[in-house]
């Protein structure tokens, strides 16, 4: 297996705060790495020190380095801009556009300056497809997203981001605010998704850690406590503060 | 509270505000009745036609004329330089305090406007006439700068907070998340701006534009003082121009009770009435267009 990405001492403040503590973790190429630990240790930051979505907050500073295929995404020569169409990412809450379905697909491809509507017609339709939303919005193309279920809203989302083909997609929490049959559908696609891209998913549900990933990292107050395949972590935990957190003892 | 006395207090919020909405429906109504009870004489001198299209304004004149083109299109005029003046400076500088501006310069940038939309206009008209007016002279070389064009300058500028002070608002009010989801998917913060943050906030921009023209077109004093009150069809944006608030304000003291002139004045009241009440359908009409359209829910 080779790695995709991997952060080596990683460290991340905001304004004096430090929300994580030397992180090394790598990411395997076309795997699922899942995320676990209690609220407030630091997946979403880590998941954000990925695409550099962090430097959207104000204040946040960031130590160490973070390698996609081997370079460093903080050198000052590489675009963010460019580098988020790499490392696609999926939020925690739905986040559609307030256009038609088709325009929220699109609007990746035409910042990056797709025009013709033919070109544009077969990403959106291959990136549906792939977001297992096809055959439900088929006939609603032109309506708002806004119309859409939370279910359907989430996988719309993901869609968009496949239309931009990146190579590695980040999910926070995708499945948190939908329901179990929903979740099971885009279980499913997380499966598939796998082939073509490198998936880091961040959860709380320890079900779901075991069935869609991997890989697991343990975060526990801004440090990684513990990484090895999902199967080890959930039947041999080396930490004893793992086993206490996947067997619910606390978090 | 138990589920009677809360359907009782759910009623009583109902039927208050059932009352204020058909109070100020009333209202409106009143007003337009007392516009025309007041203005409706005029008619049997002039025709509607021979009013809103003669272009002739002489109330003083032997018998009177009282063609009120002059002053509609004095009025179109000036709103319209204000108007484009306030909403495209307007939406760029709340554009700028909004996703640009660091977060201090927005905070001392907002306090001062919301301050300059508190300046009474009569110290607009004052420092237009006394600061502006002779400025436009001597830069364009004009043998008088009280026109249009300073009206419009002067009426925009006194529009601008408010279009600022709203625009802003509404640009605020878009979610965070879909900035975040634009920038995830690799687009540039310009991007961001200009494709997803002002469509997403476009009612917010229309109402600020709609107040805008408002403030504008219903404004007396300080174009009284800058327009340059002359009640002749203006060939250029550089000829002086009476408007219908203006005239109103100037020639209101004149009247008599009653009188030819005084019914005149009404009949321009129910000209800028119904202008007023054209614009905001328009609005409404094209709002409603574009937002089924856009797919906004
Ligand atoms: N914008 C911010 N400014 C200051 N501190 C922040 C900010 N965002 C997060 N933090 C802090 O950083 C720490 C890590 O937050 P983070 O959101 O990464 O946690 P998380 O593991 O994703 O939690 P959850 O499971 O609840 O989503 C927390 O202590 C949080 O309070
Ligand atoms: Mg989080």
């Amino acid at each position: 297996m080779e790695n995709k990405m991997e952060t080596r001492k990683l460290s991340v403040y905001y304004k004096n705060f430090q929300a994580l503590y030397s992180v090394d973790l790598p990411i395997q190429k076309n795997a699922v790495t899942a995320l676990i630990g209690p609220s407030g240790c630091g997946k979403s930051t880590f998941l954000r020190a990925l695409n550099r979505m962090n430097e959207v907050i104000e204040g946040t500073r960031v130590e160490g380095e973070v390698l996609l295929d081997g370079k460093n995404i903080y050198d000052p020569r590489v675009d963010p801009v460019a580098l988020r169409k790499k490392v696609g990412m999926v939020f925690q809450k739905p986040n559609p556009f307030p256009m038609s379905i088709f325009d929220n697909v699109a609007y990746g491809p035409r910042i990056h300056g797709i025009k013709k509507k033919t070109d544009l017609e077969q990403i959106v339709h291959k990136s549906l497809a792939a977001a297992a939303l096809w055959d439900e919005v088929k006939d609603r193309l032109y309506k708002s997203a806004l119309g859409l279920s939370g279910g359907q809203q989430q996988r719309l989302v993901i869609a968009r981001v496949l239309a931009v083909e990146p190579e590695v997609i980040l999910m926070d929490e995708p499945a948190s605010a939908l329901d179990p049959i929903s979740t099971a559908k885009l279980e499913d696609l997380i499966h598939q998704l796998k082939q073509n891209y490198t998936i880091v998913i961040v959860t709380h549900n320890m079900q779901q850690a075991a069935r869609v990933s991997d890989y697991t990292g343990f975060f526990l107050n801004g440090e990684l406590i513990e990484y090895n395949t999902t199967t080890a972590i959930f039947t041999a935990p080396r930490e004893k503060r793992t086993e206490d957190y996947i067997t619910g003892r606390f978090g | 509270m138990d589920k009677g006395l809360a359907g009782i207090y759910e009623n009583l919020v109902k039927y208050l505000l059932g009352i204020v909405a058909v109070t100020s429906v009333l209202i409106l109504l009143l007003i337009f009745y007392f516009l025309i009870r007041e203005g409706a004489g005029l008619f049997s001198h002039v025709s509607l036609p021979g009013f809103i299209f003669g272009t002739e304004w002489l109330p003083d004149a032997e018998p009177p004329r009282f063609g009120a083109l002059p002053l509609i299109t004095g009025s179109l005029v000036v709103t319209t330089g204000a108007g484009i003046i306030a909403i495209s400076i307007g939406i760029g500088i709340a554009v700028f305090l909004a996703e640009v501006a660091p977060r201090s310069v927005r905070e001392v940038a907002k306090a001062v406007i919301e301050l300059l939309a508190g300046i009474p206009s009569v110290v607009y008209g004052f420092l237009g006439l006394t600061v502006l007016a002779p400025l436009i002279k001597d830069m364009l070389n004009l043998p008088s700068a009280l026109c249009a064009f300073t009206a419009s300058i002067v009426l925009g500028i006194m529009a601008l907070p408010t279009v600022v002070s709203i625009s802003e608002d509404a640009l605020d009010a878009v979610p965070r998340e879909y900035r975040e989801a634009s920038l995830a998917l690799g687009a540039t913060k310009w991007e961001t701006t200009w494709r997803i943050v002002v469509p997403s906030a476009r009612s917010g921009l229309l109402a600020a534009s709609m107040l805008g023209l408002g403030r504008a077109i219903g404004e007396t004093m300080a174009v009284l003082m800058v327009a340059g009150n002359a009640t002749l069809i203006p060939h250029s944006i550089f000829d002086p121009v009476r408007t219908i608030t203006a005239d109103i304000a100037a020639e209101m003291g004149e009247t008599v009770h009653g009188g030819l002139h005084y019914q005149a004045l009404f009949g321009l009241g129910i000209v800028l009435f119904s202008i007023t009440f054209f614009i905001n359908m328009v609005t409404d009409i094209v709002f409603a267009r574009t937002s089924s359209k856009r797919g906004a829910s």
